[in-house]
């Protein structure tokens, strides 16, 4: 066993802020596995909308991906917020309105 | 802001000047009020309002070719809809807060004109008269245990075109006395503020998928004085807590398309159904026929259900072909149909996925193979969208050197999952 605690990682201090791209992936992960998708994480492209044409999500996969940032993040999405359109068109800017909101 | 009947009346003779001449209106309104106004402004002009299931273009296009006159009313800016289309018009009009008369529709109108998707490509329709819709919801206002009581808010998280939005939001209100929201909230912090918003009793018309992500949601909800939840059966667990965290009762609604709906049952006290009074079942070359009541004609259902008793039965299921996924019904027989007229498709087929998880909330996908060696799977799903509603859409879309047919050519739904499993684990 190696003698090495979890003290001397700056990584694994909680006040460290989350990269956008380690978020992104964390992101992608969690949208893979909440909607079984076959695609790989990695390869969601991060400009391309979740909506319609690009990964061909729907109304129920929004929903089902809104549930798990919830849990995830503390982050509740509002339909009638404007920016509501915004944020899921794409993976970046779902991930970045997480970065702005997450309570947890 | 609540908005008085005089208002309603003179919105809806407003919106009755813009619908032109013609017969049909493809009511696209996403704002319920807008909608209801539509609705009753067609009502009064003697027009038909069109509801298909979806707006895709391929079905945009049989609708121009069933009612030519179609106009389609949006509230939306950036509609696309393939039809003449008529704004909705947003002034508010002055109104007088002296009584206005109410307009008497005759109980024989034809009111709407409902669509299920028929397994040749053509959608087949189903006419619906006024006053049966009518009787319909009056029987639901009973069931739901509304009869004599104070008018209720109605909320609701299903579209007010979808026949089960369409009956327990707007013809309920219409039809009853009760009042609607015009909003159709989405994510669950929605849901809670729309209902939250609105004076009790209220009630909340919803589905498996929203009720199961309002208790995940871990956010609090508001107390309500009914839940009702359809287009999938609930699951008994899930019932039973969506009763205990609202602290309300709950009760769940059977019914199709072609029918309207039909049954009511609590599903935390009892697994049977309760037929609406006059309606009955009966059985043919093991399928199961409905008729009586307020359904137009015997209609043949979609599920497999079992006759239990005068007025009651269980629903075991839906039958082999039939696809429901989030309330929103198809075959795969139409789906294949759909597949194959595809250029370039040599031959494709859909089948159901095993997916435990997934179909507790209603939403079980489906699956496709697809022989069709000069297309990639962006074009082929390109073209399927311009077809079919997204919640059809394949997952997985597999390519294929052959479809697993039979010596009689039939392709049985276990050899295409088998041929499914192998090609995902060799992918």
């Amino acid at each position: 066993m190696r003698p090495m605690s979890d003290k001397v990682s700056p990584l694994r201090q909680p006040s460290a802020p989350v990269s956008a791209a380690v978020l992104m992936r964390e992101v992608a992960g969690l949208i893979v596995e909440a909607l079984n998708l076959e695609v790989a994480p990695a390869d969601i492209e991060p400009d391309k909308p979740l909506y319609g044409e690009g990964l061909s999500l729907d109304s129920i996969d929004i929903l089902e991906i809104a549930l798990v940032v919830s849990k995830q993040y503390g982050v509740q999405l509002r339909a009638d917020s404007e920016e509501n359109e915004r944020i899921f068109g794409s993976l970046r800017q779902l991930a970045d309105y997480i970065t702005a909101h997450r309570t947890k | 802001m609540p908005i008085l009947v005089t208002q309603f009346l003179a919105d809806l003779t407003r919106v009755a000047r813009v619908l032109g001449g013609g017969g049909h209106v493809l009511n696209a309104c996403a704002d319920r009020y807008h909608f209801t106004v539509g609705l009753a402004a067609s009502l009064v002009s003697g027009k038909v309002s069109l509801l298909p299931s979806t707006h895709t273009p391929e079905v945009i296009r049989q609708l121009a070719a069933f009612a030519p006159d179609a106009i389609c009313l949006t509230d939306e800016a950036d509609c696309g809809i393939d039809l003449p289309r008529v704004p909705f018009p947003r002034e508010a009009t002055p109104f007088s807060r002296l009584e206005a008369p109410v307009p008497v529709i005759d109980s024989a109108q034809l009111a709407a004109c409902v669509f299920t998707s028929g397994s040749t490509g053509a959608p087949v329709p189903y006419r619906k008269s006024w006053g049966r819709l009518i009787a319909c919801v009056r029987e639901e206002a009973n069931r739901l245990g509304l009869s004599g009581s104070p008018a209720c808010a109605i909320v609701a998280t299903v579209p007010p075109q979808h026949m089960y939005g369409f009956e327990s939001s707007v013809l309920l209100a219409l039809g009853c006395g009760h009042a609607l929201c015009a909003e159709r909230p989405f994510y669950p912090a929605d849901i809670t503020g729309v209902l939250a918003a609105v004076p009790r009793p209220r009630i909340l018309i919803s589905t498996p998928i929203h009720l199961r992500a309002l208790l995940e949601s871990g956010i609090a909800l508001p107390p309500a004085d009914l839940i009702v939840s359809s287009t999938a059966p609930l699951a008994q667990q899930l019932a039973a807590e969506v009763e205990q965290r609202f602290n309300t009762r709950l009760l769940e609604i059977y019914g199709s398309t072609e029918t309207g709906q039909i049954a009511a049952r609590p599903p935390t006290q009892t697994p049977e159904w309760r037929l609406w009074p006059g309606v009955t079942l009966s059985e043919r070359d093991g399928e199961t026929w409905a008729q009586g009541g307020h359904i137009e004609q015997p209609t043949r259902m979609c599920d497999v259900l079992e006759v239990t008793g005068a007025e009651r039965f269980l629903l075991h299921g839906r039958v082999a072909d039939l696809v429901n996924i989030a309330g929103k019904r198809s075959s795969l027989a139409y789906l294949n149909h759909q597949l194959n007229s595809i250029a370039g498709v040599i031959d494709g087929a859909f089948f159901h996925v095993d997916d435990s998880r997934a179909s507790h909330a209603g939403v079980a996908r489906v699956a496709a193979c697809v022989v069709a060696p000069d297309l990639d799977a962006a074009r082929v799903l390109q073209e399927l969208r311009r077809r079919i509603d997204p919640v059809f859409l394949p997952r997985p879309l597999l390519f294929v050197a052959r479809l697993p047919r039979n010596t009689t050519g039939k392709l049985p739904q276990q050899a295409l999952r088998s041929l499914a499993a192998a090609h995902l684990k060799s992918a």
